[in-house]
């Protein structure tokens, strides 16, 4: 049933994926706005200029690390406070390491300078949605490209009206913009789930996650769990022969 | 000007990036090395769910019922209609109407 042993075409550009691409993001788009504006919010509070906010969007782009350093942003920025709000974005984005892995066998036969660039454009929203474009067997990298074009100038300019109107967005959770990202999550896990015996690595990646999160400060347990889940996934046997032309279970 | 933009919050924004674009980067770059056997395929296919849980389920859990309550119900919109728009919107407005009611969390 599942396609997973059927080689997929390598990548390759065409237009016409871009606007299939912009419309599978678009779900993101209301919520990144309302994420990006809670952000400039934040950092208002914080007495960022809103300049230093946008060089802060435009390069670090990463809705969550960003959120989290500010949260946390030091009085005075000594070498030590800057090494640690380091460790702090990486610990929250070295999933990108694992997304743009993902995208190696897609990519991988693209030039390097197309295939890298592309990758500065993860996010979690534009990964998830390529992923799923691809499992339902697409090549076309313009939908990855086209989706993560948008969310990038989308998140860009999310921050201004935010940090302008920083007095009345004081509490954002009063609007449910925490529930965004977890929402848009929990709505791409559904079309995911492929049998119980295929979910056994998300299990393992929650328990551990719950577990790190339980027992470690700060964000690893996003990186722990999402390699538990991986390795028990390589771990298990295959239940399919590795024949490809053998059916599947 | 030196308000506007401040050199050693330049410094950290730098650095933040460094971190972050070595992410993005590092792990295209190191799959270039790896032979994909089907091992490693079973391990890249579980990798979307396993980062989705690992990443939602300790901040629901920690966010307390009304984040879970408001979670469970934009999967349920999602069984019912396939719609990610619509399965945002409720997860905001559920936990909106929530707060307003009065519940925490």
């Amino acid at each position: 049933m599942h396609a997973t042993h059927i080689p997929k075409a390598p990548a390759y550009w065409s237009k016409a994926a871009i606007v299939p691409g912009i419309i599978a993001i678009g779900p993101m788009l209301p919520g990144t706005l309302a994420f990006g504006m809670a952000f400039g919010a934040l950092c208002a509070q914080k007495n960022l200029s809103l300049a230093e906010v946008e060089v802060m969007m435009a390069t670090v782009y990463g809705g969550l690390s960003q959120f989290v350093a500010v949260q946390s942003w030091p009085d005075v920025l000594t070498p030590g406070a800057i090494a640690t709000l380091a460790l702090l974005t990486l610990t929250v984005n070295i999933r990108f390491f694992l997304m743009s892995a993902t995208l190696r066998p897609w990519f991988g036969t693209l030039p390097a300078w197309q295939a890298y660039p592309s990758m500065l454009l993860v996010t979690d929203g534009g990964w998830l949605a390529a992923m799923r474009y691809r499992d339902h067997g697409g090549a076309d990298a313009s939908f990855y490209l086209g989706g993560g074009i948008v969310l990038y100038f989308t998140w860009l300019f999310s921050a201004i009206p935010g940090f302008l109107l920083a007095e009345q967005l004081t509490d954002p959770r009063k609007y449910g913009v925490d529930l965004v990202m977890p929402a848009f999550y929990a709505a791409m896990l559904v079309p995911a789930w492929k049998g119980p015996r295929r979910a056994i690595p998300w299990v393992v990646s929650g328990v551990v996650a719950l577990a790190v999160h339980w027992l470690v400060p700060g964000w690893w347990f996003i990186i722990a769990g999402a390699l538990s889940g991986a390795i028990s996934a390589g771990l298990m046997d295959e239940p399919e022969p590795q024949h490809p032309a053998g059916v599947s279970a | 000007m030196t308000e506007f933009l401040r050199s050693d919050v330049m410094v950290a924004f730098a650095v933040m990036t460094a971190v972050t674009v070595a992410s993005r980067l590092g792990g295209y770059w190191l799959m270039g090395y790896v032979n994909v056997t089907p091992r490693v395929r079973r391990m890249l296919d579980a990798l979307p769910g396993s980062i989705i849980v690992a990443a939602a389920l300790p901040v629901a859990v920690n966010g307390g019922p009304v984040v879970v309550f408001a979670i469970l119900a934009a999967m349920a919109v999602t069984i019912i209609r396939r719609n990610d728009f619509i399965a945002v919107i409720t997860g905001m407005a559920v936990a909106a109407a929530a707060r307003a009611l009065g519940f925490g969390g």
